[in-house]
């Protein structure tokens, strides 16, 4: 912090130095900065606090939670660890494994077909084409709850009740990710190179699987992105579909955690399990927020 | 949204590679997303008006209906005797605009920093970072997380007891220490995305309106509110229609929060808790499908509003032409 201060200085002193419009502020600038940044610190560490307090609790022993806060961690990280994953009524191992299946096969289907559709619409004519476009973009706002009662009596009516196949297969029609690809397409696909592969024999497929899906890999990644962290949180439909214990996805469990008598429970274990729940996403997001925050960026000028 | 809606109707004209022989191809790929749609969205949907005319209920262990009952279960879900829309509608709108409202206000003046030429903030990555990390969070954890904390035996009531001889203040029990709650969260899960998005609007505000201001000798605070904010007025539309369609769904905050119950007395209940509950646990369709044709109506109409409100924004084209103009004389008469 006190660094950038310095550089702040700095800079505003250059300015004043150079004689540009800035000259007038003078002080006022400074303060308008300093002002800037107590607010944006102040926003940044409420995000932060109730993540901090999360991860510090995982590590604190039930009795030692319930004394109240602290800002330094405890020493039951591998006890609370191991008291969740032995947990029988919620095993969230068991969880965290069915998450990842449903959410990476969302998150992989999604873009692999949304891009395939939206190629269809960037690249040939054929009728119908503009009210399929249209049909999409009018489609991209209308919430998915509002069909989950058919959904759910269709998924009685089929079998398909206690499976993943109706938190799968849905993720092929994203109508979001359609059109975030189709921008992609308008402004990095040019339509030489689809000419030139027809003209050295390429199938159209093949054209797509081999010459289109590498150019179009930076956005088919922040958009998998997206479809998996959506999966993955997803809660509403998986409540009403998923019935057995051991298929559960990680948010199901979470409910579960909650309807149980929060009286009895051992805070250690409920943090962790929290923790576990979080984490491996806040570890892509980490890993990836460039990226992340320039697609959602991209996707914002837009639409 | 609806910039997308512009972009379409200019697409149509241009031919593409599409000679004759790979039209078919064309319809080949579109296949998937379109069987999929038809199966998974629209049947479903479809199907949910249907029920929505039908008496259809579980009672114990026995099933009534279908039986065609016209518009009986809208009646029942305007019934004020009961769990009525009104009051499932003002719950969900309340809590969304509790969120809402600091939401835009904070958002708004961080876009303005954040794009602000003369201020030059530093380290903005690493703020955009956190503040728009709680957005991936799992909603439902999170919520827990809160309910953990602010529970009568949570951490927070521990430092309340202090003060308050011994008594804890039970959050939970209490409609609006409830709902700031779920506003607390829904903010702190969505003011970093609006930021990104105002960003980008105002990023894409020609500089040289701006620097016409500054030359007429324009404050700051005047460059913000004549034009910086006219000027973004179609984002702000934008967001706050998607953020009012994400509103009316909202379920798993206050789902996890007040245990499915919308707790006290139902006053915490949304829309699609209420679906939910008629979905899962009561199984009456009929009612479920009343209050999803509902919802449609009410997300369609707020979909056509930021359809059609963009296209036709001449606001925006005719401010930017007249400070060009401006800047234009200015300059002609400097030059001479």
């Amino acid at each position: 912090m006190s660094k950038d201060y310095k550089t702040i200085e700095h800079s505003s002193a250059l300015q004043r130095s150079g004689g540009d419009p800035d000259m007038k502020a003078g002080p006022g600038l400074l303060i308008h900065r300093i002002v800037c940044y107590v607010v944006l610190t102040f926003f940044s560490l409420l995000c932060l606090f109730f993540f901090y307090i999360l991860i510090i609790n995982a590590t604190r022993a039930h009795y030692d939670i319930m004394r109240g806060f602290s800002f330094f961690p405890g020493g039951s990280f591998g006890t609370n660890f191991m008291s969740a994953v032995s947990n029988d009524t919620i095993p969230i191992l068991n969880g965290m494994l069915n998450s990842l299946i449903v959410a990476g096969l969302s998150g992989l289907l999604s873009v692999y077909f949304s891009a395939m559709t939206a190629y269809a619409i960037h690249v040939y004519d054929f009728k119908g084409k503009n009210f399929i476009f249209n049909f999409i973009l009018i489609i991209m706002t209308i919430p998915t709850q509002i069909s989950a009662l058919g959904l759910f009596t269709m998924c009685s009516d089929w079998g398909l009740r206690d499976t993943y196949i109706p938190l799968i297969i849905p993720a092929i029609a994203a109508p979001t990710v359609f059109f975030f690809m189709i921008q992609y397409m308008k402004s990095s696909l040019p339509l030489d190179i689809i000419e030139a592969a027809r003209i050295d024999g390429s199938g159209e497929f093949r054209t797509f699987n081999t010459i289109v899906l590498p150019i179009l890999k930076p956005a088919l990644a922040v958009q998998m992105i997206f479809s998996f962290v959506s999966a993955w949180n997803n809660f509403f439909v998986p409540s009403l579909i998923i019935d057995t214990s051991t298929k559960k996805t990680l948010p199901l469990m979470i409910a579960q955690l909650r309807s149980a008598d929060f009286l009895k429970f051992d805070y250690g274990q409920v943090y962790m399990f929290i923790f576990l729940a979080i984490i491996p996403v806040m570890i892509v997001y980490f890993c990836l927020s460039k990226f992340i925050i320039a697609g959602v960026a991209v996707g914002g000028v837009k639409e | 949204m609806a910039q997308p809606a512009a972009v379409g109707m200019q697409a149509p004209a241009k031919k593409k590679g599409g000679i004759g022989k790979y039209k078919k191809w064309g319809y080949i790929f579109m296949i998937p997303f379109v069987v999929v749609f038809l199966i998974f969205q629209a049947w479903p949907l479809i199907q949910t008006f249907y029920y929505s005319f039908f008496e259809y209920y579980k009672t114990g262990l026995t099933w009534v209906g279908p039986n065609f009952c016209g518009i009986d279960n809208f009646a029942a879900i305007f019934d004020f005797s009961r769990v009525n829309l009104f009051a499932l509608t003002y719950n969900t709108l309340v809590m969304w605009a509790i969120g809402f409202i600091p939401q835009i206000i904070i958002s708004l003046l961080f876009a303005y920093w954040f794009t602000n030429v003369r201020l030059r903030l530093k380290c903005m990555g690493i703020f955009k970072t956190i503040i728009y990390m709680p957005n991936l969070i799992m909603a439902s954890a999170f919520s827990m997380l809160i309910f953990s904390l602010f529970s009568d035996i949570g951490p927070i009531n521990e430092i309340i007891k202090t003060f308050n001889n011994g008594e804890p203040f039970r959050f939970l029990s209490n409609t609006w220490s409830t709902m700031g709650l779920v506003g607390l969260m829904n903010f702190m899960m969505w003011f970093g995305n609006t930021t990104i998005l105002l960003m980008a609007a105002m990023m894409g505000i020609n500089e040289s309106v701006i620097e016409a201001a500054e030359i007429d000798g324009a404050g700051s605070g005047q460059i913000f509110w004549k034009i910086t904010l006219p000027l973004i007025r179609p984002i702000l539309v934008y967001v706050l229609i998607t953020s009012l369609i994400g509103g009316l769904q909202m379920f798993d905050v206050p789902q996890i929060l007040t245990g499915g119950m919308g707790s006290p007395n139902n006053t915490t209940l949304t829309l699609i808790m209420y679906l939910n509950n008629n979905i899962g646990t009561s199984r009456n369709y009929g009612i479920a499908g009343a209050i999803s044709i509902v919802v449609f109506i009410i997300c369609a109409a707020l979909s056509l509003v930021v359809y059609y409100g963009f296209a036709q924004d001449k606001t925006t084209r005719e401010a930017n032409k007249r400070a060009k103009a401006a800047l234009k004389a200015e300059r002609a008469r400097r030059g001479q």
